[in-house]
């Protein structure tokens, strides 16, 4: 497995100055996609997933947010670094992003052919007819039944599953190398959600792009990603392919994301739960922030910060002293044990 | 199944609400949102009966129509024997003592000005549950129950997390001795792990004290989770009622089957063949003839499009609407 690294991410942070603090909502992100590879991002509410999307196209408002330390390297060029006018070149043409409420990133009252052929225009000087029919075929490609009256309706006159899929078309105008879908099948329900997953992975085989899958659903997760990242206050907890996550979960936080999931497919009593909440990021603890929630942690968990290391598995990464050889010394010593 | 054999403690019986449209002009036609036509269910006293459905099923009007939140078109609701559409105000308000909802965010239903503590003792002084001197014990007891600590009765909604909102939601709901709580999305808004929290703790509500619940979700799993037995609707009727385990392991409606389908997962041996539906759910204001569902049924015949399924019994627990269920489930 040595595919060619497309975009890769070195302890990212992007920090938030409002009146109650610095709030720490991305800190120290690293990961990892390869060309052709669907990553999926995965967490709840608060942990810095979606942040962390902003700031891969540096769409951070600034102020309050601000990256503040780490590199985005797209083909080995340090997107933090990038001025405005590089900038915009990369948005659009390399990197591209879908969000979750279309009709909230959509123009109301223009009718979406016109947007999207706005889009192409501006990225590759075809003139206006051109740039229409243009949006038109994406609009095919994306599977918009009858596109030509599609293109000249206003948003409002879609449904939810058809805003989604125009937004798509207009992500892929350029053909980018990266397509950063953050939450893009939430607001839809199963059926359209099905549909639309199955387009995104068909366009994939089609373009030969690259996906970055931001999702809280694990269920969505395992259905399209390849590799996972699952982020934890701020932080990549554990990062490896996706089968092998969710067959043996290694980190603490996910394996009790993954049984507090309800299961479609048998009965189950009592669901199990992650006792306590998520930390404040105005205030990370010193060592590993999940220890508090974890039935694993030992006094070294509360005192050190573990880090994100490779396992003896290759691409396997985990933030956690559990699978350390540090750990079993001190099982085996017994004297740092909790009662 | 016991449960079944008791007289149900609330009855809908042909339950309709349309929706006027504003007219366009003076002389366009009138139109109707048909958000729930013509939908007939028992639930019983002690069990979890779930609808499920994609948005604009109806399944949330279905709930508000109860409750009579939203006056009903046509039909009945009876709770306990005595039909609820006909009662005045104040037998109303007696009533909805008895049936209490807990709804999907629970920040957009408290009010951000009370503290917990003056927002219980409101409801229990309107439902006149006890006399205010008593008040302070069963305060304290409800927090416990819900799992806050007592001191939170002081505070205001904002300083709370989502999934303690709900549990003061819940608080809310159990305070004045309900009978019946209609749980409204109840715990889509929540992450998974609060999630498993809330749902544990309504579990453990129910066996306690006894409680029915009409649990109304757009989420499967967690609707096998809680479920006795399941209400599939689809553009405001019922395709299919069937106990939790029949339904779930063979559903019979094309329609439930495609749903079951489509949820992603992320057991690798249980990976169904997926059945992807085409095209969106038409609009309510003028469904499908026949078969609402054959537009995108992928066993639809000539017949769906003109006749309209009626609910049959295919076993005893278990009704579904399709003119074909029997060559489906076989198949």
């Amino acid at each position: 497995m040595s595919k060619e690294v497309v975009l890769q991410v070195k302890n990212l942070k992007t920090h938030f100055t409002t009146s109650k603090g610095i709030a720490k909502a991305v800190d120290g992100v690293d990961f990892t996609l390869h060309k052709g590879e669907t990553l999926g991002i995965v967490g709840e509410s608060g942990c810095g997933k979606s942040i962390t999307s902003l700031s891969l196209l540096r769409l951070i408002p600034s102020p309050p947010g601000k990256i503040v330390a780490g590199e985005i390297l797209l083909n080995n060029k340090d997107i933090v670094k990038m001025k405005e006018e590089e900038l915009r070149k990369v948005r659009g043409n390399q990197l591209s992003m879908i969000f979750q409420e279309p009709m909230t990133s959509l123009n109301p009252i223009i009718p979406v052919g016109e947007q999207i052929a706005e889009t192409i225009r501006l990225h590759q000087r075809l003139p206006r007819k051109k740039a229409w029919q243009k949006a038109v075929d994406l609009l095919e490609l994306v599977g918009l039944p009858s596109p030509e009256k599609r293109a000249k309706q206003e948003p409002f006159q879609l449904s939810g599953g058809m805003r989604q899929r125009v937004m798509i078309a207009m992500a892929l105008a350029c053909t980018p190398e990266v397509l950063i879908a953050d939450e893009p099948t939430t607001a839809l329900d199963v059926t359209i959600q099905a549909q639309i997953l199955e387009l995104m992975k068909d366009l994939q085989r089609q373009i030969g792009m690259s996906i970055i899958f931001i999702t809280h659903d694990l269920g969505v997760v395992a259905e399209v990603c390849d590799q996972v990242a699952v982020m934890y206050a701020g932080q990549v907890v554990e990062h490896r392919n996706a089968k092998d996550l969710f067959k043996t979960p290694l980190h603490p936080y996910t394996q009790g994301l993954l049984k507090s999931l309800p299961n479609i497919h048998e009965n189950q009593e009592v669901l199990q739960t992650i006792e306590g909440s998520v930390p404040s990021p105005y205030d990370y603890p010193i060592g590993c922030r999940f220890a508090d929630r974890c039935p694993h942690a030992k006094e070294i968990c509360r005192e050190e910060a573990p880090e994100l290391l490779e396992t003896e598995n290759e691409n396997t990464k985990v933030r956690c002293f559990m699978h350390t050889e540090k750990w079993n010394s001190i099982r085996q010593e017994g004297e740092l044990v909790c009662p | 199944m016991s449960v079944t054999k008791k007289a149900p403690i609330l009855q809908v019986d042909h339950l309709k609400q349309y929706f006027p449209l504003k007219k366009e002009s003076l002389f366009s036609p009138k139109q109707t949102v048909k958000a729930v036509d013509d939908i007939s269910f028992n639930l019983y006293p002690g069990e979890t009966l779930s609808i499920v459905g994609e948005s604009g099923c109806g399944k949330s009007t279905t709930g508000r129509s109860i409750l009579r939140l939203d006056e009903p078109t046509e039909g009945e609701v009876m709770f306990n024997g005595t039909p609820m559409t006909t009662l005045n105000k104040k037998a109303l308000r007696d009533i909805r003592g008895d049936i209490q909802v807990i709804f999907q965010d629970p920040y957009a239903s408290l009010n951000p000005r009370q503290t917990i503590r003056k927002m219980l003792q409101e409801a229990m002084t309107i439902q006149k549950v006890m006399p205010k001197e008593q008040m302070e014990g069963r305060l304290l007891e409800l927090m416990s129950l819900v799992g806050l600590r007592p001191e939170y009765l002081e505070r205001y909604p904002h300083e709370f997390s989502g999934g303690q909102r709900q549990r003061i939601g819940i608080a809310r709901a159990l305070c004045v001795n309900p009978k019946v709580i209609i749980c409204d999305e109840a715990v889509s808004a929540l992450d998974v792990s609060i999630q498993a929290q809330i749902i544990n703790l309504l579990k453990s509500m129910q066996r306690d004290l006894d409680l029915t619940f009409l649990f109304i979700s757009h989420d499967l799993s967690v609707v096998r989770h809680i479920s006795d037995r399941v209400i599939v609707m689809y553009l405001g009727k019922i395709v299919e009622i069937a106990d939790k385990d029949s339904l779930f392991d063979s559903p019979s409606h094309p329609y439930t089957k495609a749903l079951l389908s489509a949820i992603p997962s992320i057991d690798e041996q249980h990976k169904r063949n997926r059945i992807i539906l085409k095209g969106d759910v038409p609009s309510p204001i003028n469904p499908p003839t026949g078969c609402r569902f054959h537009t995108r049924c992928p066993f639809a015949t000539d017949l769906c499009k003109t006749d309209e399924p009626l609910l049959r019994p295919l076993t005893e627990t278990h009704q579904v609407a399709c003119h074909f269920a029997e060559n489906l489930l076989s198949s």
